[in-house]
């Protein structure tokens, strides 16, 4: 029975560190501003950090490969802006985000056939696809574009009461990172693509010696990336009802930080969509008590989210050292 | 059969053959297709015309391509280069002018050009040293907390600009004291300062890389860290010293840039310019994944892409819609001068060869 | 993984051309690797059967996983817990998983184990000796490459002996006496090589006694067993000894690539309290690697430039050994060392084998180092030139300066040392004058004297 228990721990220890930290983080919150522990604030935390959410879990299963993507706030970027674009010509809304959808698949296959097959570093070759992608939305538009569809400003206002907390509400767009992330968990624990991801994440060479389909494995990690790219980038255009190429600057990081946050090592293989959750609730709810608190800006949080994000690579550049050595 | 005498091929393997190559066909097409573009004349006794600007602006560009040549031969790559011209840049201009607010604009004592709170020389140590010192905190990071040189610098690539909106306090800060725009508007001798600027700094790179042994431990450090370990080079300081000069540069740069139009953006000055920067280093040959550098090669470098701009500009394209097309260019010649591309290169010329002896 | 450009593979009567290691597969060949190519973070069910896991409606089906690999690993008589990660495992067990997956994978006809029991004590060794025997008798062919004599005469029926890339000779293991395997494994000697002897004769009559390097008890934990050890000036000991007996990894602690953890190194009476290649650098110590490609050379630096390497980091980085100097200083060790190439210029990676070795050897030659640390000088290079090495070797000493000379052929050894260490399993076993004969050796090695 301990060693059960000892196991558990051992195996789920990254994961089980991130769930304290959240809980000590948003609890601390609490205790400063009283107005923190209204329940509101944590179904905030979904409809702030919507788009974030589903950014994220699109990266860590890049990141689980031993890869990065770059790109994506580029692609959130060029999303909102084609979207706006598409929608201003009238075309008809659904139509728009299935072709956005389509376009974000696309242009992961273009990054994961480029890093695979011409075998250029993964963070080159987003790099180019970030700058690539805000240029092509400045290409459509060289300044914001609003949005006036009906179907989106509905998605947009419609509030969705949450049932047992009287004042509480989300609206429809949040639910689509939840909604997401159960298909994550299914996707990294129930198919061989999922368990060929953390098998190439800790050794590639590995990974094709045991005949696993690894070509394809990574190119689609990429494509998926890229859904869940333009996915997020459909929900950003919702949530600002409008598209510009200059959206989302530094999202990039904002998705990493969240990945490295809950556990996900960026030597890949180790880590789950779980802990990118909490990563991002924990640092929604950094932001969150900075906006409470008031007098510090904004821009603190970038400072925050930059220094959090090194202290947990540096504990897993340790960890990493030591089991080397051992 | 060769076709090449041996001075040609000489010639042809040089570093700069290639870059030169390019820049020349931009200028002629640009000779051809814009004509006012080699006007030069001379106003209030200094040159004047469009080549002129081309070279005046291009200088911040040339300096961070100068810093980021040396990470990049060291195998790594500094993407916060753009985030430090923000800093150092908003350093500068917050102790020329701490007045803030709506105060600055209707206060007519603050806008007087010879008001400042620092003295100028103090202005210029602050700004290279704010800019410096972001360069060893990102060498820090890569060379002793051993954190991937991409991961280190995207944090202060992001994080850099939340420090420069801080120390601008949101605002963007216009410099009206005179001596500060002489950086990027000034001249002597005829030719802008900038280009000064860029010499200078130059040729203390280059007598640090090529009259010390740092830059032979710089490419051995890039090619082979292992055998450089062994052959007694401590890899450690000399990724210290490429990212702290990187900084440097950056600093250097923010100077020169925000000098230009003297109204410093924290969220928009030197945007980009980890692009192009890149962009520079690899058309001068040196490969991402480190080794041999050449900082001429990286100066011409800086020259093609700032000219190509300039020449786009003067057809009607704006500079963000170029941004996707600059993208596209790097990718295109990391995979040119790649491993892969020189074994596709010499199939083509085998096959070439069989062909040619068949027909004999 | 590689293709052969000469000879053939016939599998059951038949020719076959292996393309892939899947293809290898299918065809009935399953190779287990030294380093254990399986993913350590996943568990042993998934590295057993990922790939063609079981599936039912809803995704992978968990527990028929996990029952069908429980039941795999008890087929072997190993029972552990598959659904905990590999990596919680030790090494012996990862193996075993190793052999598990690549017996259901396919049925193999044929098992190839490369150095199975490098990180295996003695108890998880007879464990994988246990499912070995047992794979051979349902008729599955095994071939073991290991050099642990041992172990060979425990399990083999037959020992087919490879030299430098070349076969020796296939033999049945019981009607080949161990000493005359390690004599195979050896090689015998070759006339051009006599002139070196005649060097060291006169080498012999000019040795110094005066101690220049002495280490007490050096050892490092899990890899060197401590050791005693003395160089004295103007001498060349030679290290001899299998693979695997720790001759590099004793190099690599006195040049201060790894730090010792127990014991002390002192020169010239001073006690070295720094660790580190600089500071061997500085104290007048030197290494030629055994890994020419990728700890020696830096390939796309010119010779010039590599030869200069170490003593431009001994001077740092502003005491600059100018251009000039530097061809002075490269050109020198060219002729001296008749190191083959049209200029100074010419990229080490373009250079062969020997005139690689000769680069690196100049490389630290140029910084006068009392001590020189030879790993494997002559590996991979053509007789003239290994010749030409030797005589340098004793040429050096009769200068005054001190060698260790490490080699895997014994012929080498002898003919170049004033005093003989063997290590053997990682720790020091004797210590021979250069006169002795190479059965003494040969039998010291065996573990017999």
């Amino acid at each position: 029975m301990m060693q059960r228990i000892k196991s558990f721990l051992v195996n789920n220890g990254p994961l089980l560190t991130t769930i304290t930290i959240f809980i000590l983080v948003y609890v601390a919150g609490g205790q400063l501003y009283p107005a923190m522990k209204k329940p509101q604030v944590f179904f905030n935390l979904f409809v702030n950090n919507a788009a974030l959410l589903i950014v994220s879990i699109g990266m860590t299963f890049v990141i689980l490969t031993k890869g990065i993507d770059l790109s994506v706030a580029g692609m959130i970027a060029l999303t909102s802006a084609a979207s706006a674009a598409l929608l201003v010509q009238g075309v008809n809304p659904v139509v728009v985000i299935i072709l956005m959808l389509l376009m974000g698949v696309a242009f992961g296959v273009a990054q994961g056939s480029i890093i695979h097959y011409l075998k250029v570093e993964p963070f080159i070759v987003t790099l180019m696809g970030l700058f690539f992608a805000r240029g092509m939305a400045f290409i459509i538009t060289l300044s914001s574009l609003t949005i006036k569809d009906p179907f989106y400003r509905y998605l947009a206002l419609t509030k969705l009461h949450i049932p047992f907390f009287e004042k509480a509400y989300v609206y429809i767009p949040s639910l689509i990172g939840p909604v997401l992330l159960l298909v994550a968990i299914y996707l990294a624990n129930f198919t061989r693509f999922g368990r060929t991801v953390y098998a190439i994440g800790n050794s590639e060479q590995s990974a094709m010696l045991m005949g696993l389909p690894v070509a394809r494995t990574k190119i689609i990690v990429y494509a998926f990336g890229g859904f869940c790219s333009a996915l997020a980038g459909i929900v950003f255009s919702i949530s600002l009802l409008s598209g510009y190429g200059g959206y989302a600057p530094g999202m990039e990081l904002d998705a990493i930080a969240s990945v490295v946050i809950g556990g996900t090592m960026l030597t890949g293989g180790v880590g789950n969509v779980i802990g990118t959750l909490l990563g991002v609730l924990i640092n929604g709810t950094i932001v969150s008590i900075l906006q409470f608190n008031g007098t510090l800006s904004s821009w603190w949080t970038r400072i925050g989210v930059g220094v959090l994000t090194l202290i947990f690579i540096g504990i897993q550049s340790l960890f990493y050292m030591r089991k080397k050595h051992s | 059969m060769k076709n090449n005498t041996p001075m040609f091929a000489r010639i042809r393997e040089n570093r700069l053959f290639w870059p030169l190559v390019a820049l020349a066909l931009i200028f002629i097409f640009n000779a051809i297709f814009s004509p006012g573009f080699f006007k030069i004349g001379i106003l209030d006794g200094h040159l004047y015309g469009n080549l002129i600007d081309v070279f005046n602006n291009s200088a911040p560009l040339m300096l961070v391509a100068l810093g980021m040549t040396l990470v990049i031969a060291t195998g790594g790559v500094d993407l916060s280069v753009g985030a430090v011209i923000a800093i150092s840049a908003g350093m500068g201009a917050v102790l020329i002018n701490p007045v803030f607010g709506n105060e600055e604009i209707t206060n007519a004592v603050a806008a007087d050009p010879n008001l400042t709170n620092t003295p100028l020389w103090l202005v210029v140590v602050v700004t290279l040293a704010a800019g410096t010192l972001c360069g060893l905190w990102n060498g820090i990071l890569v060379s002793r907390a051993k954190i991937s040189p991409m991961v280190a610098t995207l944090v202060l690539m992001v994080a850099g600009r939340g420090i420069a909106q801080l120390i601008e306090r949101g605002q963007i800060m216009t410099v009206y004291y005179k001596p500060y725009h002489w950086f990027g508007n000034g001249f002597i001798l005829g030719l802008p300062v900038s280009i000064y600027i860029v010499a200078i700094v130059y040729a203390i790179a280059w007598v640090l890389v090529r009259k010390t042994s740092i830059g032979l431990f710089i490419e051995s450090v890039g090619l082979n860290s292992k055998s450089t370990y062994y052959s007694g080079i401590s890899e450690k300081n000399i990724k210290l010293f490429a990212y702290t000069f990187c900084g440097f540069c950056g600093a250097v740069a923010g100077l020169i840039l925000g000098s230009y139009i003297h109204a410093i953006d924290a969220n928009n000055i030197g945007l980009n310019y980890e692009l192009d920067a890149i962009f520079a280093v690899v058309i001068g040959g040196t490969l991402m994944s480190g080794g041999r550098f050449s900082l001429l090669a990286s100066i011409v470098g800086a020259l093609i892409i700032w000219t190509f701009t300039i020449t786009m500009y003067i057809f009607g394209v704006p500079a963000n819609a170029l941004l996707a097309g600059r993208a596209v260019l790097v990718l295109v010649v990391i995979l040119l001068y790649s491993d892969y591309a020189r074994l596709i290169l010499n199939r083509l010329v085998e096959r070439k060869g069989v062909q040619h002896d068949a027909a004999n | 993984m590689e293709h052969p450009d000469a000879g053939s593979i016939v599998l059951d009567g038949k020719l076959v051309q292996v393309r892939s290691p899947q293809h290898s597969q299918e065809l009935g060949i399953s190779t287990v690797y030294q380093e254990v190519n399986l993913c350590t973070n996943i568990s042993v069910a998934e590295n057993i059967m990922l790939g063609f896991e079981p599936h039912r409606l809803g995704g992978i089906d968990w527990k028929k996983m996990n029952a069908l690999a429980s039941e795999a690993m008890k087929r072997l008589d190993v029972a552990i817990d598959v659904t905990q990660p590999l990596g919680n495992f030790s090494v012996a067990i990862q193996q075993m998983v190793a052999i598990v997956r690549s017996l259901e994978v396919a049925s193999p006809k044929i098992l190839i184990l490369d150095e199975p029991t490098s990180s295996l004590d003695v108890n998880e060794t007879n464990q994988l000796f246990g499912v070995i025997r047992k794979l051979k008798g349902e008729g599955i062919g095994i071939v073991f490459i290991t050099h642990f004599l041992d172990q060979v005469y425990e399990i083999t029926d037959r020992i087919t002996v490879l030299r430098n890339g070349k076969l020796v000779g296939t033999y049945t293991t019981a009607s080949l006496p161990r000493i005359e395997l390690i004599g195979k494994m050896l090689g015998r000697s070759l006339t051009e090589l006599d002139e070196v002897s005649k060097a060291k004769q006169k080498s012999e009559q000019k040795m110094n006694m005066e101690c220049l390097l002495e280490a007490k008890g050096l050892g490092l934990t899990g890899t060197i067993e401590p050791i005693d050890f003395e160089l004295h000036v103007s001498e060349v000991v030679g290290l001899a000894g299998l693979l695997g007996s720790g001759r590099t990894e004793i190099a690599n602690l006195i040049f201060g690539v790894d730090a010792p953890d127990k014991g002390s190194l002192a020169i010239k009476g001073k006690k070295i309290s720094h660790f580190s290649p600089l500071a061997s650098l500085e104290n007048g110590i030197a290494l030629c690697p055994e890994d020419r490609k990728a700890e020696g050379i830096v390939g796309d630096l010119t010779i010039r430039e590599n030869i200069i390497l170490a003593l431009q980091a001994r001077y740092g980085w502003f005491k600059f050994i100018s251009t000039q100097k530097q061809y002075e200083i490269a050109e020198n060790y060219i002729k001296l060392l008749g190191i083959a190439t049209p200029s100074p210029d010419q990229l080490v990676k373009n250079l062969s084998g020997g005139n690689q070795q000769k680069v690196i050897l100049a490389r630290w030659l140029a910084t006068d180092p009392q001590v020189l640390i030879l790993d494997e000088p002559t590996r991979g290079i053509d007789v003239g030139a290994k010749a030409e090495i030797q005589k340098l070797v004793l040429q050096l000493a009769e200068e005054g300066k001190s060698i260790i000379f490490i080699s895997s052929e014994l012929e080498e050894v002898l003919r170049t040392s004033h005093r003989i260490v063997v290590m053997r399993d990682r720790k020091k076993a004797a210590e021979y004058p250069g006169d002795v004969d190479d059965h003494t050796i040969i039998q010291t090695m065996a573990g017999i004297l």
